[in-house]
């Protein structure tokens, strides 16, 4: 593929010089067969209807949601641990409620939030960096690449819980210490990935007659080989949205991810835990379902994309 | 091959001194150390005392030198909490993660293979599809969900299985284990079965990949013009091919089911090293975690050391390979 | 028909593959038979059918292909619409099968000695040690130098042309009567290849095995069948005695393939071609399969030839044949 495919990449291209594009009109966009490729699954296509759905969730909750759960003055101690479909005294608790009388279904709006919130920033920043260093590495060649790839290959020989945990235990708690741990723990993916597809293009012939023009390293790295290296990133990208959203919601869950303050749905579940064996299951169970929603729904989309960006998977 | 392995410890060697370093500092300059390695609810003249005695009034590097060198006589601290060395605490504790761990990459093996072989023998079949959407479910799914979900229906709903410890122990060469007793089995059981859930789905795919490759080959044809049973071809001829990578697979992946055994424990409150991990991160019990941090790691890089060390010896191209870059 | 029934005789045989996308018929309307001792040699290019042909003797062919039609006569008995476990017995104990690419027929990860014997142990209930007696002497029937040490080894110990004997003696073990040999030489170097060739002819002659030799090559077929049947695009075209069918080819196909043998006495002229390339088989059109690539089709070749005996003991299927030549 020589064309670039513009996918939404959250990628910085520098401004775009006027008057200049890589490849002329064509009868087909490819965009549009991207689109048309894209729904042609239509599991892929429930998958993203649901994730969209949840983003509008997340971003929306606090319009949306019964009760701001974290408002003292909205809950009431008095309505803790009513089960699914009770009226209380001011709204209807759909999902019940938790310990201190907060409304689960607001509660798991909230969650989403926070989860969404963390696990997109912790992707875009580990995008950035990892998809930089990657392409460095891919550029320059020789021992930069050596020096990179093997710290990379080294952190990867570690799985990623271990990582975090180390970091975790370096760093402490908070939103943002967490994002970094997120970080640390997905860039090397991401160089991995773009190195790989960088390596490749960086020998066709379009980067050597940009060299041959005498095109400055970054106009050469990020006007033409970027381009060319979105598809699988986009792909890796998608898929560890997931990962990042499992991952917070584990060490959440183990007490050593978000604080108090700033909820998840992993922190949901674990406060639910010590109910559920006592029968109070849905403290537990909802957040739990949302939580496997979203990382299925991304998922889903995340196969498809793979399935249609993938260039040998072509017809 | 000497040359190699040399070659090799020696990387180990350099990364196991990295990641001592990233400790060290890790605890050292980004935390306050004071905060770390010390008890918080000691007294001013004790923390004093202690400043002193752990020298954290001297410059960095014979810090760094003094941690190392205790480090090397197996000197990690001493927990807060329990008062015991932080390093036996671990040890005391190892026994019964390895037997959850050994379980789980059993059961992984016990239930992946023969899922994904039939999942490979029939791709089309309701049953191969079933088996390949449970694999990418245990795949995507967080270890701690799944967790749950067993013990709400297991524990819970049907009451059929205890949701937390290890139940009754007998001790077997001085160690205790559970595997042995009625109880304990029925407590080792769905631990097991969830550390090992993430394994399970890679063997599946695994041996899936596998059987479907091999069943192309013109042995397995020539097997049947044989006339042997489909039984034999199958239980013979194609498992035989796909054991030798699954098995290198696991081997590979032990270390990493050790690390996800925090998870497990945790949701099943089973006492193993990554409960005490846990328990120890929110006591503030520094130096156990930075034993079991410091042992992780260590056990990592020789586990590493070791596959890549078999591998060579298995496949010659790995290791000229290396020589030439 | 008088006299003893032959070894094999395959009757309006028809095996097509039913894919997503159409029915390819890989082998349709074949009918052949050998005697016992008899070589017969079936000769086609790749994709003729010839290899589905053996397959289906031995009931092995892969789903989504199936025999829709016809008999498979072994001693009399026919074959089509057997369970699978009546083919099984005969699988490897009366019936052979020899594969083409002997650094793939041996499985990588068993030992020598683990694949002989179960062969064996899959038809007879006999000791091990007995069975590993048989093992050694069928080696040793092939010309395996020291089989008590080969036995023990794996097949990546073994060069090609010692794998292709370990299969020949794993065929042989159980003393069938009939062997389905598939290209069995076309991966060994030449001077393997005629070793192999002289093997069989003499196993042949003295067990008075029954042997189907497939390959693509005319001039191995030349030296070693009986008779031979040439296939083209899943039908035999002709078939007759080797000698007369290469003495004098009647099907323009046979005489086409001969022409393009290369060989001493026509050094120096112009190797013949067939124009064109082998037809595909999913849903080919009706008619001869070879009219695309015939200088002698006319009109009436877009019916489907039948078979005729013009000649006596030869038969082909062509409304056009070189009778001229005579």
């Amino acid at each position: 593929m020589s064309s670039p495919v513009p996918a939404p990449a959250p990628i910085p291209t520098p401004t775009d010089v006027e008057g200049e594009t890589v490849v002329g009109e064509q009868a087909e966009s490819p965009w549009r067969r991207f689109l048309s490729d894209f729904f042609e699954s239509r599991i892929a296509v429930a998958g993203l209807v649901v994730f969209v759905f949840l983003i509008l969730a997340a971003l929306f909750a606090p319009y949306v949601t019964p009760q701001n759960p974290y408002d003292l003055m909205q809950i009431s101690i008095m309505d803790g641990r009513l089960p699914p479909g009770t009226q209380g005294e001011m709204i209807h608790y759909w999902l019940g409620t938790d310990d201190q009388g907060r409304d689960m279904l607001s509660g798991i709006f909230y969650g989403l939030r926070t989860s969404l919130g963390v696990g997109a920033a912790s992707t875009v920043i580990a995008l950035f960096i990892g998809g930089a260093i990657g392409l460095i590495a891919a550029y320059f060649g020789g021992r930069v690449d050596a020096m990179i790839m093997r710290v990379a290959d080294l952190q990867l020989s570690f799985p990623a819980i271990l990582i975090a945990l180390i970091l975790v235990s370096i760093l402490g708690q908070g939103v943002e210490k967490i994002i970094i741990a997120l970080v640390a723990v997905q860039w090397a993916y991401y160089a991995r990935t773009i190195r790989g597809t960088a390596l490749v293009e960086r020998r066709k012939e379009y980067v050597e007659a940009a060299t041959c023009l005498a095109l400055s390293h970054r106009r050469i790295v990020f006007r033409h080989l970027l381009p060319n290296c979105t598809p699988p990133l986009i792909v890796v990208g998608t898929v560890q949205v997931a990962h990042a959203i499992s991952l917070e919601a584990t060490l959440s869950f183990l007490g050593i991810g978000l604080p108090i303050t700033e909820p998840s749905l992993g922190l949901l579940i674990k406060n639910g835990f010590d109910y559920m064996l006592s029968g109070d299951y849905w403290i537990s169970f909802y957040p739990g379902v949302a939580l496997l929603i979203t990382i299925v729904s991304i998922n889903l989309v995340g196969d498809q994309l793979r399935d249609v960006l993938n260039p040998r998977l072509k017809r | 091959m000497l040359v190699f392995t040399i070659r090799r410890l020696m990387q180990s060697v350099i990364v196991l001194f990295v990641m001592s370093l990233i400790v060290f500092i890790g605890i050292y300059a980004v935390g306050n150390p004071v905060d770390i390695l010390i008890n918080p609810e000691a007294d001013i003249a004790e923390q004093e005392a202690t400043i002193r005695r752990l020298g954290l009034d001297r410059p960095l590097w014979s810090q760094y030198f003094s941690f190392l060198n205790s480090a090397l006589y197996g000197d990690l601290g001493t927990s807060f909490v329990h008062n015991e060395p932080a390093l036996e605490l671990i040890f005391e504790r190892l026994p019964a993660t390895l037997e959850i761990a050994v379980g789980a990459v059993g059961l992984a093996i016990v239930i992946g293979i023969p899922a994904g072989m039939v999942a490979g023998l029939r791709p089309d079949s309701l049953i191969g599809k079933t088996i390949m959407s449970g694999s990418i479910l245990g795949f995507s799914l967080p270890t701690f969900w799944v967790g749950l979900m067993l013990i709400m229906l297991f524990a819970v709903m049907l009451g059929w299985l205890p949701a937390s410890g290890r139940g009754d122990t007998v001790d077997l060469f001085g160690v205790p284990v559970s595997f042995l007793t009625w109880d304990g089995l029925t407590h080792i059981l769905l631990p097991a079965f969830n550390l090992a859930l993430f394994k399970m789905s890679l063997v599946i795919r695994l041996s899936r990949a596998g059987t479907r490759e091999v069943m192309l080959q013109d042995y397995v044809k020539f097997s049947r013009a044989k006339g042997l049973s489909e039984s034999r071809v199958i239980l013979v001829h194609v498992l035989k091919n796909i054991l030798i990578p699954v098995v290198t697979v696991l081997g590979l992946e032990l270390g990493n089911v050790i690390a996800f055994a925090v998870v497990t424990e945790t949701v099943f409150a089973w006492p193993g090293i990554g409960k005490l991990l846990i328990d120890s991160i929110g006591l503030l019990d520094r130096p156990v975690v930075v034993a079991y941090l410091l042992l992780t790691v260590t056990m990592f890089i020789l586990i590493n050391f070791v596959v890549d060390v078999l591998y060579s010896v298995l496949d010659p191209r790995v290791r000229l390979g290396d020589m030439k870059s | 028909m008088n006299g003893p029934a032959p070894t094999l005789q395959v009757e309006g045989l028809r095996t097509h593959f039913f894919t997503k996308v159409g029915v390819v018929k890989a082998v349709d309307d074949v009918s052949f038979s050998v005697d016992r001792g008899e070589v017969l040699g079936l000769v086609g290019e790749s994709g003729s059918g010839k290899s589905v042909t053996g397959f289906s003797i031995l009931g092995l062919v892969d789903p989504p292909g199936r025999i829709t039609d016809g008999r498979i006569l072994f001693k009399g008995e026919d074959l089509v619409g057997r369970s699978e476990s009546q083919w099984r017995t005969l699988r490897g104990a009366r019936i052979a099968m020899i594969f083409q690419d002997p650094m793939m027929t041996l499985n990588p990860v068993l030992r020598i000695d683990t694949q002989m014997i179960e062969a064996i142990r899959a038809h007879e209930k006999v000791s091990d040690a007995t069975a590993r007696q048989r093992a050694r002497d069928a080696l040793g029937q092939v010309g395996i130098p020291s089989p008590d040490e080969r036995l023990k080894a794996y097949p990546h110990q073994f060069s090609g042309g010692m794998r292709q004997r370990v299969a020949i003696a794993i065929a042989l073990i159980n003393k069938p009567d009939l062997i389905i040999a598939d290209e069995p030489t076309t991966a060994l170097d030449v001077t393997i290849q005629a070793q192999i060739l002289f093997e069989a002819q003499k196993l042949c002659r003295e067990t008075g095995t029954a042997l189907i030799w497939i390959t693509h090559d005319l001039t191995v077929v030349a030296g070693l069948a009986d008779r031979i049947c040439v296939m083209y695009a899943g039908k035999i075209v002709e078939q007759g005695r080797i000698d007369d069918v290469l003495d004098r080819p009647l099907h323009p196909y046979t005489h086409g393939l001969i022409g393009s043998v290369p060989s001493r006495n026509k050094r120096g002229q112009p190797l013949e071609q067939i124009p064109g390339m082998t037809p595909s088989l999913m849903n080919p059109p009706p008619g001869c399969g070879f009219r695309a690539r015939c200088a002698r089709a006319a009109a009436e070749c877009v019916r489907d030839p039948d078979i005729t005996s013009p000649v006596d003991g030869r038969q082909i299927r062509c409304f056009h044949p070189h009778l001229e030549d005579a």
